[in-house]
């Protein structure tokens, strides 16, 4: 209780012993727990007394984010400029048995790289907030949540060993029930709150358990001593390797919505938009691709078959989550399948070994993903609905959310020159050279269903009529301002990795405590198949969405219909999966198994001990009444009466005549004289 | 400071509550405030000095006995009074005298019915001796006296102070109230334990010749206690302290006594009373029969991932808020004990925190829906809703409780839950891995039920629109007594969630010794 | 003469009494039969004494215990007989059953 708090920190090449490539960042990387505390501060801060600020506590929640990403931005640079920082600080918070708990935060290029896209991403959502949760019925508590969510996923990007992932992860979980179920007052909103808890939760066994056997066998929750160990080839690790490498990634594919536990994100949607802009960019669903990516020499060097199962979640995501987005009415629906198919891209590069490639889309994902929610929720702020068939010929209303969107658009189709164009096509380059010919053309195909739902969303959008009620006007400046930050992100970010010219990310994300070859090498020139086939099919797609649904059309859903005859119920249906899980499994333990339960605590468990009950009072009444009532007591009482009996019939002896008496006396001594002389003879 | 260190700290700490109530019956029934100030002043009394313990607590040998004393005590039986505390009493004292002084504190303004304070506080004075008294006892019949002493206290409040609901008992042919079936069998079932677990008591004492849990334990760690004559001591022990825990399927009072205790009894019994089992265990089932401890621990985590499994589903079935939250009690004290079935510091360590974790966080609980109860009338949450709306601060605890409840990381119900299953992984050597491990994974399976039923119950309670029925009606939101029973819970809560070392920091040190001694 | 016809004279004379004692109804003949007996016993206590005569004459020294005692209980019962003669105006024994349950 009163025991001294000591840091630790150290330059963790250093003290691996290997060669001192990078530096250990100096005060900069020592310092960056304010990166994780100050989210968590302002949270406590608003909480307490954001009611009573002036613009319910968005100051404080603006201010922390834009520090993060302050701080994570001047880290950045200190990477690109410098040698790379390599630092690991922590603080013990307690022991169980031989395992030192920290807090502790690695500063690493990985989780710079994490620490700007959030910081930057959150600080652009958070202030596109400000405007968008302008007369929000409970503006504190939603800032609350929002800085909670940066937090914890700071926490976890920042985490320097499992369990502080854990807790980060956990924190992600419990702030997206929070914000998800803002308004709670609808039972909607708060049951995809509580699903998208439970379905995370669920995937999360997986990882409690992985983490649990990664620690035990290591010694250590430390990331970087286990990564020592997977370079050092530690058999013991190895013999595990591939049981902890499946569990971890179980929980990634629940915070990353990977097929079968993706049924979470869509629902997702109930959250205020900047929410859903925030969490599908920057948080919680990259989430599971950081930690794959955390991970990733693991799998790589021990565990290459688990990349396979990797490799085809992703693949099944990717293709089922963008067929699922074409035939969304719900704006932020499209988008929410387009970022379970993205994510799918990402998980799959990795799958295929691709580390820096997945870890490329999910930074240029986080820009144009971001601004394209943001954009949603900018066209729904003005015509007050989520659907498309209440919308339509926007751009001219509302000439900057179109323009940004159109741009976010773009690079998610992944034409040339946006983000989305060099970061996809390094993924379909890295499915064809690691000779993956069916995921290299499900990843083609996917890319022209990609820009054919984009499209149809801009169409539906900002083309043809308003169908909607109302004027529409563009939204404040302090919502599109940030939509042109990010923008901006998402037309440069590409440029950061082009193959064989810049290599900056590569820089970034490479600059960890292992040896490098587990991360994979920089592509040094382009894939031209790929390349052309990816461009073809975004091209592709585009025409073919534009010849579909430019032209004006007051039943679109009735045109879905038809235009995609076979797969439309299923689709419409979510392939029946959600269906599956509330009555194959929600329903029964919720229903019959937990009435069940109740039923035997009742009727069996307190069945068998009310009759215990029963019969030791019956047996108690046999004894009181049955035994000692009218055993032994009614032997006494029966002794008394007789006795009373005997003296009431002896009485009338008693006649008081004394001659009677006289009479008796000597009859009785006649009785004795003949008792004598028998005796004597 | 001399005095302190040489037990009369730890004999004042306990017996001041008690000369707190003697003193109590001086009051005038009338003269609430005089009672409610003295009972309060006890009870600081007693929290400030096991605060004084917690400081001149020597963190650098928790694993022994501090503060202690041995004074004869009854000579022909060959029993002492022997205090002391470790690294795992220490932070169990200070728990229970803490939740003593808060519930005096919201006891302020919510006297259950019949009002009658005064006989209230007094019992609650005497729980705080017995409670804090097991916590301290190293002597087999100071520990049994003591561990005895709660249940009459905890009798009358609950026969006394109860729900008078009239209810009907599978079994049974007549109705019964709720008050009187609840207290009668509270008292039974911790009774029938406690018989077998004075008989394991006499035969230690018989065959080891000393009631002195250390000494006792020193002959424990040396193989004096061996087959038959061992093994069944252990069960008996078992028994008694499986009834108070409780584990699966001896858990069947706790429901009925949460149910229809007043709010403070409610919140004792889950704060501090169901520690007294798995303390129990701790402390003198494990040190003194280690073999024993060895042949049953796989049966006690299968019965302890039972419990967690089936207290999560029983809770999706309940109606009754507050058997709710008894049940998850089931199935968190289910967690404790598969801790401490894995024999392995890890795994008790886990089960210590997970102790004081639990009591923080479910006597919270309780305090929040006896609250609820006082303002809504009911308990049944088929008739609450929207209850954030209606007082957003109660609302917003019992959310943050909730949450903490379901093992929320950063939290303190967390660290006990996930090292739990750590331990499990990698029981003691010798232990069926296969046994355990499964534990663990189904163990695992119940945090997400646990998350299922808790997240349903928020739903149910705390969000959606009002019911019509409290349409116009007043609420008033947290009230200063509430406030001030409840915000130490709460920082204490994120207080260990965040530092678990708080707890871990003297409770780990001890638990080492003690497997120390008693395996290798 | 020998002593069994002591013991006949003693015997007639204690059936004389107890004929007395039982038939009689005034209280004063069954006094009177009373009397008879203890004289009955006398003469057996004089005769044994004189045929198994001891250092200490007993048997006499008894007889005249028996005398005196009976000379009071004649006293006594006398004077209980008068009071009763004088509340009831009978001394007839079978109307006097007030000692009766």
């Amino acid at each position: 209780m009163v025991t001294a708090v000591l840091i630790r920190g150290t330059s963790v090449l250093a003290a691996a012993g290997e060669e001192a490539a990078h530096s250990d960042g100096g005060v900069l990387a020592s310092g960056a727990w304010l990166i994780v505390l100050v989210p968590f501060l302002a949270t406590l801060a608003i909480t307490l007394f954001g009611k009573r600020l002036p613009r319910h506590g968005a100051e404080l929640a603006v201010g922390a984010v834009a520090f993060v990403g302050l701080y994570g931005t001047v880290l950045l640079l200190a990477t690109w400029f410098g040698d790379g920082i390599v630092y690991e600080g922590g603080v013990t918070i307690g022991e169980f048995g031989g395992f030192e708990i920290e807090w502790a935060w690695v500063v690493d290029g990985l989780s710079i790289m994490m620490f700007f896209v959030v910081g930057v991403v959150s600080t652009a959502c958070f202030v596109y907030a400000v405007g968008y949760m302008e007369g929000d019925v409970r503006p504190t508590a939603f800032f609350a949540s929002f800085t909670l969510f940066a937090g914890a996923m700071l926490m976890l990007v920042s985490a320097a060993n499992l369990i502080q992932l854990l807790i980060g992860w956990e924190l992600v979980g419990v702030s997206s029930y929070l914000l998800i179920g803002h308004y709670w007052e609808q039972k909607e909103n708060s049951s995809a709150g509580m699903k998208a808890f439970i379905v995370n939760k669920i995937a999360d066994v997986g990882l409690v358990i992985g983490i649990i056997i990664a620690g035990i066998t290591v010694g250590t929750f430390t990331i970087s001593t286990i990564m020592e160990k997977v370079v050092a080839s530690d058999a013991a690790l190895d013999d595990v390797a591939v049981v902890i490498a499946v569990l971890l990634f179980i929980g990634a594919m629940g915070k990353s919505a990977q097929f079968p536990f993706h049924v979470w994100l869509p629902d997702a949607m109930a959250g205020p938009t900047p929410v859903s802009a925030l969490m599908h960019a920057a948080t919680m669903v990259t989430a599971g691709v950081y930690l794959t990516a955390r991970m990733f020499p693991l799998f790589e060097e021990m565990a290459h078959e688990v990349l396979t199962l990797v490799l085809i979640i992703g693949t099944i995501t990717l293709v089922i989550a963008g067929l699922l987005a074409i035939v969304q009415d719900d704006i932020k629906r499209v988008l929410a399948y387009s970022t379970l198919s993205q994510l799918g891209y990402m998980v799959a590069a990795l799958g295929a070994g691709a580390y820096t490639a997945g870890l490329f889309h999910l930074f240029t994902h986080a820009f144009f993903k971001s601004l394209l929610f943001l954009g949603a929720g900018s066209v729904i702020h003005a015509v007050h609905s989520n659907n498309m068939s209440d919308m339509g010929g926007l751009k001219d209303d509302m000439k900057w959310t179109y323009r940004t969107f159109l741009i976010g658009s773009l690079a998610l189709a992944g034409i040339p020159l946006f983000a989305g164009f060099f970061s996809k096509d390094e993924i379909l380059a890295a499915f064809n050279e690691g000779g993956y010919p069916v995921v290299f053309l499900l990843g083609v195909a996917t890319a022209f269903i990609t820009a054919l739902y984009m499209t149809r969303a801009v169409a539906l959008t900002f083309f043809g009529k308003y169908k909607g009620d109302g004027h529409p006007h563009e939204s404040p400046a302090v919502m599109v301002y940030p939509m042109l930050g990010l923008a901006g992100g998402a037309v440069l970010a590409g440029f950061l990795n082009v193959p064989g010219i810049t290599e900056a990310f590569y820089k970034l994300v490479s600059t960890r405590v292992v040896s490098s070859e587990l991360l994979g090498e920089h592509a040094t020139s382009f894939d031209f198949l790929a390349l052309g086939l990816g461009l073809t099919a975004g091209v592709l797609g585009i025409v073919v969405g534009y010849r579909l649904y430019m032209e004006d059309a007051a039943t679109q859903r009735e045109r879905d219909r038809l235009r995609i005859p076979v797969l439309w119920p299923v689709l419409e249906n979510k392939y029946y999966i959600d269906d599956l899980y509330m009555n194959g499994i929600v329903n029964p333990i919720k229903g019959p198994i937990a009435r069940f339960v109740n039923w035997t605590n009742s009727y069996i468990i307190d069945f068998i001990v009310n009759v215990v009950g029963a019969f030791t009072r019956g047996l108690g009444r046999f004894v009181y009444s049955g035994l000692d009532q009218r055993g032994i007591d009614l032997a006494i009482n029966e002794a008394g009466a007789g006795t009373g009996f005997l003296g009431s019939r002896l009485r009338y002896i008693q006649t008081g005549k004394v001659q009677q008496y006289a009479a008796a006396l000597f009859g009785g001594a006649i009785v004795l004289v003949i008792g004598f002389w028998i005796s004597i003879t | 400071m001399e005095w302190f260190d040489n037990g009369w700290g730890l004999s004042l700490v306990v017996f001041t509550p008690l000369v707190g109530a003697l003193a109590l019956l001086a009051v005038p029934k009338k003269d609430e405030e005089t009672a409610k100030l003295l009972a309060l002043l006890a009870s600081l009394v007693s929290l400030s000095l096991a605060v004084v313990a917690a400081f001149r607590f020597d963190f650098g040998d928790a694993g022994a006995l501090q503060f202690g004393t041995k004074l004869s005590w009854i000579p022909a039986i060959g029993s002492d009074y022997e205090i002391g505390i470790d690294g795992i009493s220490l932070p169990l004292l200070v728990l229970s005298a803490a939740i003593v002084v808060l519930s005096i504190v919201y006891s302020w303004d919510h006297w259950p019915e019949p009002h009658n304070p005064k006989g209230f506080l007094i019992l609650i004075l005497f729980l705080a001796t017995g409670m804090a008294g097991t916590f301290v006892a190293q002597d087999l019949v100071l520990f049994f006296i003591f561990f005895e002493l709660v249940l009459l206290p905890m009798y009358f409040m609950i026969g006394i102070w109860g729900d008078k609901t009239k209810i009907k008992l599978p079994g049974f042919s007549r109705e019964v109230e709720t008050r009187l079936y609840a207290s009668i069998k509270f008292f039974l079932f911790t009774l029938f334990g406690s018989a077998f677990m004075l008989l394991g008591f006499l035969a230690l004492s018989f065959r080891g010749g000393s009631f002195s849990i250390p000494e006792l334990a020193q002959m424990g760690a040396d193989g004096q206690f061996t087959g038959t004559f061992a093994f069944l001591v252990f069960g008996a022990l078992f028994l008694g302290f499986a009834v108070k825990v409780p584990m699966w399927p001896l858990h069947t009072w706790l429901p009925d006594a949460h149910t229809a205790a007043p709010t403070v009894g409610s919140v004792l019994l889950a704060a501090i009373l169901l520690k007294l089992g798995s303390y129990g265990f701790i402390r003198i089932a494990i040190p003194i029969l280690p073999e024993e401890a060895k042949s049953w621990a796989p049966a006690i985590a299968i019965l302890a991932v039972i419990a967690i499994i089936y207290g999560s589903l029983a809770c999706l079935a309940q109606t009754d808020m507050k058997r709710l939250i008894a049940f998850s009690s089931v199935g968190h004290m289910g967690f404790v004990m598969l801790g401490i079935a894995t024999l392995t510091p890890v795994g008790i360590t886990a089960a210590v925190i997970g102790m004081v974790a639990h009591g923080v966080i479910t006597g919270m609980l309780f305090f929040l829906a006896g609250s609820m109860q006082h303002r809504y009338h009911t308990r049944e949450m088929a008739r609450l809703g929207g209850n954030l709306k209606l007082m957003p601060i109660l609302g917003g605890f019992l959310g943050f409780t909730a949450m903490a409840s379901l093992g929320l990381p950063g939290l303190a119900g967390f660290w006990g839950e996930f090292m739990a299953l750590l331990g499990s992984y990698q029981p003691l050597e010798g232990l069926s891995l296969g046994v355990f491990r499964t534990a663990m994974v189904v163990g695992a399976i119940g945090t997400v039920l646990t998350a299922g039923y808790l997240l349903w119950m928020l739903q149910k309670v705390n969000l959606g629109e009002p019911k019509e029925e409290w349409a116009g009606h007043e609420f008033h939101d947290v009230d200063r007594y509430e406030f001030a029973a409840w915000v130490p819970m709460l920082v204490s809560i994120v207080a260990i969630g965040v530092y678990p070392k708080i707890v871990t920091g003297a409770a780990n040190d001890a638990v080492q010794v003690l497997m120390d001694k008693a395996f290798f | 003469m020998t002593l069994a016809q002591f013991l006949v004279l003693s015997a007639a004379l204690f059936s004389i009494g107890i004929y007395g004692v039982l038939i009689r109804r005034n209280a004063v003949l069954v006094l009177l039969s009373v009397e008879l007996m203890l004289a009955a016993v006398n003469i057996n206590f004089v005769a044994f004494g004189r045929y198994f005569a001891d250092s200490t004459a007993g048997g006499q020294v008894f007889a005249l215990f028996v005398v005196t005692v009976a000379a009071a209980e004649v006293g006594i019962g006398l004077a209980i007989v008068l009071l009763i003669f004088r509340n009831r105006a009978s001394a007839n024994i079978d109307e006097l059953d007030v000692l009766k349950w």
